[in-house]
């Protein structure tokens, strides 16, 4: 707790602090996107024939397709012929370990709060980060390796692990999902590949860190993550991006399998550069999330903390396959100044005594919009399938607005599906009374909108929560009085 | 330590305090009664800050600070407490996270170092004693689902944590069992000293036999109608505010 008051007062009055770029010899593609784009990204990661064949066809497909519309979100459409599709930081070899890797890279990650020596070695989480298009270290892997965990960037995977990657890659989001999903599977350059074999229990956390750099670039990160029978992983995914005029787009797709009796734990806390108080640039961020429970017994858990980009349409959703398999749902998403959110999630129960879990907390202030949007799916088989949801959003002033986008859909009349819902917002009583004790608007509404979030910021490991915590009180800077 | 001069304050343009006058000083206990309605709670509220009170006219003078120029959370960091009639629930935080944040800013503002976890908790155990609070109550979030005499006894618990020069308690009587009020009192009559004052705003003389006032002013219509020593609750135990009331609108 302590610590909790130290870091909400460090970081009261500052702005969107990851806002800078640096500058380095980039080795990026041409503006644009056409079958020859994708042929040139693919022959520059050395690819398979078979995963070109696949881009091309997911292009071919994406091209028949249209931008989807029903979100509650408006914006200027993407032109997508002035993107760059890939952009990768230059280096004239190939890193073997982190010794190798530039250092201006290695201050890119320090100065984002990430340290990929030593430090976190002693912490015990493996870190990948992935700056731009391409994963610049993974540590921890010899660890890891002994367990048989494969924990590397998704390019390594595809060329050490190519027969895992082909097998369960697009096997949770087809490669023709959505628009999106679709536009990933021709671009995407690289992400994050996590295998953990059977009867294995992931002994620390692992996770990723996404930072778009360069100016004019799409990110369109790949994440996969395999976990065999009875085993389980914790993952997270942190998020951040320069401040910069122009929006930019980040488009990504993460895959979870979970087999019998495994157990996946999935993090993010996305801090994409949100847009300045006039809305003037953030990252549009569109992201397909999905999960499958394919065995029995098995657990997949999205927790999720949302403060930034400019508009954001994300739903991580569970297929709940197999019997008395679990989905849960946690997010926690804030809007503040003209950001816009639409997320929630979907959950597909189709095996026996599946269960599944919605606990969402949105947090609106200035003019923005934020819309929760979830469903719950209970499919003929699904005898006895509960589901429980709670959507809670708190409004701060008078000029935002939050709304709730329900759909349930019952095909077993065996299921029990319970929906709460409420709308409060946060009470000038409360804040009077903070600052009655001596504590200042600020750190008022920061204690009280993180006591609202508790639940969800309870679900992330420790030292994520915290800075969860700190990141909320940021985003909600100035918001009140 | 508070003067008081010709308060006026009002809620959305209607007058509610209508010329204030007071004076307290160190070691002093004043009592503060009237019916309902008379603006008791609202001279705690413009003492403490709230936004909604707007003073008209007058002024208010706190250790030789002009009180109505601070913001509500530097009125507290000086030493001015209220313990609330309506204490207000904040989910999700409990009383611990609450009470540390408060306590380290008001620490900072009087250039302290702030408390690590080890001091605040044996601080925390010292001050429970005083109001016999369960350490469970405090794990629980801030007043949310508290009984309305664990609300009250919250209140001083915070009050003997921050240590404050002046202490307003609002009704703090009302919901507490016989047993609570004698506890809660002594806890009340072990923080003061010389140097602190204490406001108690009641409508019962037995509160008053616990925290025994060196004055009793009667509040009406915005106005202190009439003061007096600690037999004057007694007086109006007997028989009531409407000789008080008749003497006033009389008058007017
Ligand atoms: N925010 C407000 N808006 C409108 N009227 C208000 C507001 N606050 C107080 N009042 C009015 O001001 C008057 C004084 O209220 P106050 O709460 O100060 O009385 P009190 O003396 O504390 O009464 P009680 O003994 O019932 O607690 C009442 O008529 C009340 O309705
Ligand atoms: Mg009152």
């Amino acid at each position: 707790m302590s610590k909790d008051n130290q870091i909400l007062e460090e970081f009261t009055s500052k702005e969107y602090e990851h806002g800078w770029s640096v500058n380095y010899e980039a080795d990026e593609a041409p503006l644009g996107l056409n079958e020859e784009i994708i042929r040139w990204i693919s022959a520059k990661k050395e690819e398979p024939q078979w995963l070109l064949d696949w881009r091309l066809k997911a292009f071919r497909a994406w091209e028949a397709m249209e931008e989807p519309e029903w979100a509650n979100v408006t914006y200027p459409k993407v032109d997508f012929q002035k993107l760059r599709y890939y952009s990768a930081p230059k280096q004239t070899k190939k890193p073997k370990s982190l010794d190798e890797i530039d250092p201006e890279l290695l201050a890119i990650y320090e100065r984002l709060g990430i340290s990929l020596n030593e430090q976190k070695r002693l912490q015990g989480i493996a870190v990948d980060a992935v700056l731009d298009s391409v994963s610049v270290a993974t540590t921890f892997k010899g660890t890891l390796a002994k367990l048989g965990i494969v924990f590397c960037s998704f390019s390594e995977a595809v060329k050490e692990h190519p027969e895992l990657v082909k097998k369960y890659l697009g096997s949770v989001v087809p490669m023709t999902d959505n628009y999106y999903a679709a536009l990933n599977s021709a671009v995407f350059s690289d992400g994050s590949f996590c295998y953990i074999p059977k009867g294995v229990r992931c002994p620390m956390e692992l996770s990723t860190y996404f930072r778009i750099n360069a100016a004019n670039t799409g990110q369109f990160e790949r994440t996969l993550i395999v976990a065999e029978d009875e085993s389980y992983v914790s993952y997270l995914e942190g998020c951040t991006a320069p401040q910069r005029d122009e929006n930019q787009l980040h488009a990504a797709v993460v895959e979870i399998y979970a087999g019998a009796h495994a157990e996946v734990k999935y993090s993010t806390v996305q801090n994409w550069f949100p847009g300045d108080k006039d809305g003037k640039g953030g990252i549009y961020n569109f992201v397909t999330k999905r999960g499958i429970c394919a065995g029995d017994h098995s657990k997949i858990s999205w927790t999720q903390v949302e403060t930034g980009s400019a508009v954001t349409w994300k739903y991580p959703s569970c297929i709940l396959k197999g019997d008395n398999s679990i989905g849960e749902f946690y997010s926690v998403a804030v809007t503040n100044n003209m950001q816009q959110a639409d997320t929630g999630t979907k959950m597909i129960h189709i095996g026996k005594n599946t269960k599944s879990r919605i606990v969402s907390k949105g947090i609106s202030a200035g003019k923005s919009q934020n819309s929760y949007r979830g469903q719950v799916q209970v499919m003929k088989r699904a005898s006895n399938a509960r589901n429980f949801s709670q959507c809670d959003s708190l409004l701060m002033g008078d000029r935002c607005g939050a709304h709730t986008f329900p759909y349930i859909d019952i095909q077993n009349p065996s299921a029990k599906v319970e929906h709460e819902a409420t709308t409060s917002k946060i009470g000038e009583d409360q804040i009077f009374y903070c600052n009655q004790r001596g504590i200042s608007t600020e750190d008022a509404v920061a204690l009280i909108v993180n006591g609202y979030a508790k639940e969800v910021l309870n679900q992330l490991p420790m030292e994520f929560a915290v800075e969860a915590q700190k990141l909320l009180a940021l985003t909600l800077e100035g918001s009140v009085g | 330590m508070l003067t008081i001069k010709n308060l006026h304050a009002a809620v959305e343009g209607t007058p509610i305090l209508r010329g204030i006058n007071l004076e307290v000083k160190p070691g002093e206990v004043h009592a503060i009664m009237g019916p309902n309605g008379s603006g008791k709670s609202t001279l705690a509220s413009v003492l403490a800050g709230r936004e909604e009170y707007e003073v008209t006219e007058g002024e208010v003078i706190f250790k030789g600070k002009d009180l109505l120029d601070l913001a509500p959370e530097d009125r507290a960091r000086e030493g001015v407490f209220l313990a609330f009639q309506y204490p207000v629930e904040i989910p999700g935080v409990s009383s611990t996270n609450f009470l540390r944040t408060a306590l380290n800013q008001v620490r900072e503002y009087r250039g302290q170092e702030p408390l690590d976890a080890v001091k605040f908790l044996s601080l925390m155990k010292e001050k429970m004693k005083l109001v016999e609070i369960d350490q469970k109550l405090l794990s629980r979030s801030l007043n949310e689902g508290f009984s309305g005499g664990e609300k009250k006894r919250n209140e001083i618990f915070q009050m003997a944590m921050l240590e404050p020069t002046l202490s307003i308690l609002d009704e703090t009587d009302s919901g507490l069992d016989i047993d609570a009020l004698r506890i809660v009192s002594n806890g009340v009559n072990k923080l003061k000293s010389a140097d602190t004052a204490t406001i108690v705003v009641t409508h019962y003389q037995r509160l008053l036999e616990y925290i025994v006032p060196d004055y009793v002013h009667v509040l009406y219509k915005g106005q202190i109608v009439k003061s007096g020593t600690k037999d004057l609750a007694l007086e109006l135990e007997a028989k009531g505010y409407d000789w008080i009331k008749e003497e006033v609108d009389a008058a007017v």
